[in-house]
């Protein structure tokens, strides 16, 4: 089947509804959905984990399951349903007219496969290319998305590649047919923030040079304001709000939409003056939905008796390009009425310094081949090298870096997992950095605690939830009997915000922002002093991120704890942090206050990780500054510098010493610290990466 | 590479020397070796006489001495009798004491004595081994095959109808031990109850010219087993790949079914079966016990019975030698293999 022409639009979908048939009953994973993508167009897919966007993708794509169906509405991509296609004609479709790229870029390559095999496939199953044409063609597509040496990148098998290596793999695979349609599921969840940058960058150019239409799904609105022309807000299986972005952005004309942005750190946002807005409840499940209006039980403009009655429909907003939203109180609200402030909150003081990391080293000896023994000299990985700061009492830290910089080496060190290979961690003026977990007393165990990224995977399944908190309270030899620690563990669930009931709940019967709260009681079950909290909200969906951050916020506030904060996500640190900690493989670049590490000087390394960091704010204009290559391995790092290999501004730093020396610690005002080269004169020329346009 | 395979072959002669320790150690109790002195002289011997011949044949010498004359770094024990006359370890009947060697063992190419069969075990075991090895071969490649098609089958659709009668039939075969099934084949295919008379019921003849008359059953006996285990591995392995993400990848770049089978999951999913494919070796080696005693095929299982059996030190000892090699070295291909079938693996 050769490739047809159609005027019209590229993909038009309407009515959608898609069921999943288990023996027990129809859940419905989408509802009347309706959207058309026109040629060239990028449409934004956004909503929570379980809002049905993954699910019209592959719908799309006509690849359910054995379970999943099209239960009503057509799915007309360039003028021909595809719900009528057989299963041959589908076949020719996909890949050549419809690609895909996913997620997960590993999952997604087969690892058995070299990447030229994997690539060339496309083109000789769609065009009945030739091996040498559809490699010559592989070479081709592999430069267009700007991956050194192809040649070497395709006779190379996907786990030699960095994971933003196999993502522009993934893209070149589906472009290898030029397809009308692309659809992105999450293409950069996966990713480090600059390297996402990177292929948000690429896509966008390569939409305009193949004239490709786009799909684009995400829960990140900062990345669809980047990517796309029109968005659609999905919620519980619905679309809420389609339109143009400067439409739904500026003028929202749905309450989850609003609340979404609310919940949101957007510049500007502060956790004592400005705090977010979390949505409250939960994201209802597929067979538990509301009469009527789904957000209705999370809706602030709720009314019994219009909300809760019938189905609603999509209504058009006069005035705007093809802008329509499933509200039946748009005309009551007032929409631009400024946020409900919070109670402010006075700012924390700060006490005491009560951890000083001096000189701080971590190597580790990994031989060469793990698993055939030491065969070939052992490699030494510079995980920190000299880390030096202090943390006070009350005060947040946040350590950002991108993978691989040393952050979790540096709470597993503090956490007494690994111990130092030099210098010193004091806590109150007690040495514990070369103390193991197994040596420290049950008092130092309890006063550092940690909070984990993941709640999904650091619960017991097996033991109730009281039940876990319970025996953290006896491993830290916290009440004298039963009663007396069930007591104190009903005490912690109030202070976490659980109903009590929760505690007979296995963890599998909670979401995974209430698996949080109980990951958050448990770190405080016994007074700990000093918490390290590793990404503790990025895994979970936006409008829940905000409800744990505040309750972290405030169980800090009240218990004085000392919060190290870990994590790549640059908004929320600047939202809650009192000082910020750059790293760059192993290193501290920059040490400051929020304001100072936010506003420049910077670092050129910060500067960039700022610029790449997607904030859906239409008014904000960003400084577009995109590392090339990736982070060096740790096992062979750069002479010099960490950073020269990537930095923008090397070659202000005269005598070539960025590739020699490594550079000393430059102090500012008001103890902004730096690592870097560059003079102060050199140091005030940077302009701001992020600025709001004039209002 | 190299250091790997020079290290592994390190571990084989260590696991070797102490397996061979072990059972020498055990067969050389006193109750065995009276048995052995009973077995030469005769059954009606006084303890006396049988303190005696031990005595004169060396088998009283403490057991480190004669574990080194057996290994070949310990000179040959030697008797002189009353008459002058020399015997001795490496003395074999027939050759004059003088030209015999001094030492005689596992190092000098000698694996000793069978008492049972009365000549030099190495011969012997050759010859058993390598009738053992035309059956075990025979039975790998009817087994292998048809259990990776049978798993792949199965696995290439989850739930299936198809996938539901393989994986029966695969449970059926494994759970039937070979004494039963072989003798059900034998009642059936060879025998005048059910009057097929397609097969011979005994492989002795298969020793000497097998063909498919009297091969047939012992093989399919073997493989039915082990087949069904290979599947089930299989099929696991199969289902699995099948709904990894990159499968999803291919079906959706619009690779047809048989391709997505064939070149995309296939060789995913046979890194977990071929690991327990190559544990299969030393299981086929013990394994065929049953089966050549079944059916009178006198190879390495029999051998291993009859040695047994009769205290037959020198044998058991080199049936062990040639089990450990024969483990090591599936081992071995097997590691390397791995390494083939899985890139993210390499040995430096």
């Amino acid at each position: 089947m050769a490739k047809w022409d159609y005027d019209g639009p590229i993909l038009e979908i309407e009515n959608l509804s898609i069921s999943f048939f288990t023996r027990m009953q129809e859940i419905p994973a989408v509802m009347d959905f309706s959207c058309t993508v026109q040629p060239g167009e990028a449409m934004g897919l956004v909503g929570e984990s379980g809002c049905g966007k993954s699910t019209v993708a592959l719908g799309v794509m006509q690849d359910l399951g054995v379970n999943g169906k099209v239960v009503s509405g057509t799915i007309k991509f360039k003028g021909r349903d595809l719900n009528e296609m057989s299963a041959e004609e589908l076949r020719d479709l996909r890949g050549s007219e419809i690609a895909m790229i996913y997620q997960e870029p590993m999952a997604s390559l087969n690892p058995a496969m070299k990447v030229g095999q994997q690539l060339a496939e496309v083109p000789m199953i769609h065009e009945g290319a030739s091996k040498e044409a559809a490699w010559d063609l592989a070479r081709q597509v592999v430069e267009d998305v700007r991956l050194p040496d192809p040649e070497r990148i395709l006779s190379s098998f996907p786990h030699q590649l960095s994971g933003g290596q196999q993502q522009r793999i993934v893209i070149a695979m589906a472009l290898m047919s030029k397809p009308s349609l692309l659809i992105l599921d999450e293409p950069t969840t996966a990713l480090d923030v600059t390297v996402e940058a990177g292929i948000v960058d690429l896509v966008k150019a390569l939409g305009v040079k193949y004239g490709t239409s786009m799909l684009f799904i995400s829960h990140n609105l900062g990345l669809i304001m980047d990517v796309c022309d029109r968005l659609c807000v999905m919620y519980s299986g619905e679309a809420v709000e389609t339109g143009s972005i400067k439409d739904v952005f500026d003028k929202m004309q749905h309450p989850y939409t609003q609340a979404l942005f609310r919940s949101i750190p957007l510049p500007g946002a502060d956790k004592n003056t400005h705090p977010l807005v979390a949505i409250p409840g939960n994201f209802p499940l597929p067979h538990e939905r509301p009469n009527g209006c789904n957000f209705g039980p999370r809706c602030d403009y709720y009314q019994d008796g219009l909300c809760n009655i019938s189905d609603l429909s999509m209504v058009t907003i006069d005035g705007d390009d093809r802008h329509e939203s499933r509200c039946l109180r748009i005309p009551d609200i007032d929409w631009d009425a400024p946020i409900a402030v919070a109670i402010e909150q006075e700012s924390a003081e700060l006490g005491d310094v009560v951890l000083k990391f001096d000189n701080l080293k971590k190597y580790y000896e990994v031989s060469a081949n793990a698993l055939f023994g030491s065969s070939g000299a052992s490699k030494v990985v510079k995980a920190n090298e000299t880390l030096s700061f202090d943390a006070r009492e009350g005060e947040t830290l946040a350590i950002v870096g991108e993978s691989g910089c040393g952050k979790s080496t540096l709470a597993k060190v503090l956490m007494g997992l690994e111990t130092a290979t030099a210098g010193s961690i004091q806590m109150h003026g007690e040495e514990i950095g070369a103390v193991p977990i197994q040596d420290r007393d049950t008092e130092t165990v309890s006063s550092v605690q940690m909070v984990f990224q993941n709640p999904f995977d650091t619960l017991n399944p097996s033991m109730s939830v009281g039940r876990q908190i319970i025996r953290a309270l006896e491993i830290f030899g916290i009440g004298d009997n039963n009663s007396e620690r069930r007591a104190h563990m009903l005490e912690l669930m109030d202070l976490v915000k659980l109903p009590r009931e929760f505690a007979d709940r296995m963890p599998r019967q909670l979401s995974g922002g209430q698996k949080q709260r109980v990951g958050i009681a448990r770190a405080f079950a016994g007074d700990a002093k000093i918490v390290v909290a590793d990404e503790p909200v990025s895994a979970l969906d936006v409008s829940v991120q905000a409800a744990v951050t505040d309750l972290l916020m405030e169980i800090q506030r009240k218990e004085r704890t000392t919060l190290l904060f870990i994590s790549h996500d640059l908004s929320i640190v600047r939202y809650l942090s009192d000082r910020v900690m750059v790293m760059y493989l192993g290193h501290v670049v920059e040490l400051g206050t929020t304001d100072q590490v936010f506003s420049p000087p910077y670092h050129p390394y910060t500067e960039a990780l700022l610029s790449a960091v997607p904030i859906a704010d239409t008014r904000v204009v960003k400084k577009r500054i995109v590392l090339d290559g990736d982070i060096p391995s740790a096992v062979n790092p750069p002479p010099g510098c960490p950073f020269q290999t990537r930095c923008r501004w090397k070659s202000e730093v005269p005598g070539g010493i960025c590739d020699t020396e490594v550079p000393p610690i430059q102090t500012l005002s008001n103890g902004h610290q730096l690592k870097c080269h560059l003079t102060e004169e050199i140091l005030e020329t940077m302009e701001p990466v992020i600025k709001f346009a004039a209002e | 590479m190299l250091i790997f395979l020079i290290k592994r072959l390190g571990v084989m002669l260590l696991t070797a020397l102490c397996l061979t320790f072990v059972v020498f150690f055990l067969t050389n109790l006193y109750p065995n070796l009276e048995k052995v002195a009973k077995l030469e002289g005769t059954q009606r011997m006084t303890d006396a006489q049988v303190a005696t011949f031990l005595e004169r044949n060396g088998y009283t010498q403490p057991v480190f001495t004669r574990y080194g004359e057996w290994l070949g770094v310990l000179p040959g024990f030697t008797y002189t009798n009353d008459e002058g006359k020399v015997t001795g370890r490496c003395i074999r009947r027939g050759v004059e004491a003088a030209t015999a060697p001094v030492r005689c063992g596992v190092l000098q190419g000698d694996f000793g004595w069978s008492v049972v069969f009365k000549d030099n075990v190495g011969p012997i075991v050759w010859k058993r081994l390598g009738l053992t090895g035309k059956l075990m071969l025979t039975v790998l490649l009817v087994m292998i095959p048809s259990a990776l098609i049978i798993g792949v089958l199965a696995g290439m659709r989850e739930g299936s109808r198809l996938d539901r009668f393989l994986s029966t039939f695969s449970i059926a075969t494994t759970a039937t031990p070979e004494y039963v099934s072989g003798v059900i084949l034998i009642v059936v295919f060879s025998s005048r109850v059910v009057d097929l008379k397609w097969f011979k019921g005994t492989a002795t003849s298969a020793m000497e010219d097998a063909n498919l008359g009297n091969f047939t059953l012992p093989v399919i006996t073997i493989a039915l087993y082990g087949m069904g285990y290979i599947a089930r591995m299989t099929r696991a392995s199969m289902a699995e790949v099948m709904t990894a993400q990159y499968i999803r990848t291919a079906r959706l770049k619009g690779v047809s079914f048989p391709n997505i089978v064939l070149r995309h999951a296939l060789r995913n999913a046979l890194i977990a079966p071929f690991t327990v494919i190559m544990l299969q070796f030393p299981w086929l080696l013990t394994g065929v016990v049953i089966v050549e005693t079944l059916f009178n095929y006198k190879g390495f299982g029999w051998l291993l019975v009859q040695a047994a059996g009769n205290n037959d030190i020198e044998m058991l000892l080199s049936v062990g030698i040639v089990s450990v090699i024969v483990v090591l070295v599936t081992q071995l291909i097997s590691d390397i293999g791995y390494v083939y079938l899985n890139p993210r693996i390499r040995i430096g």
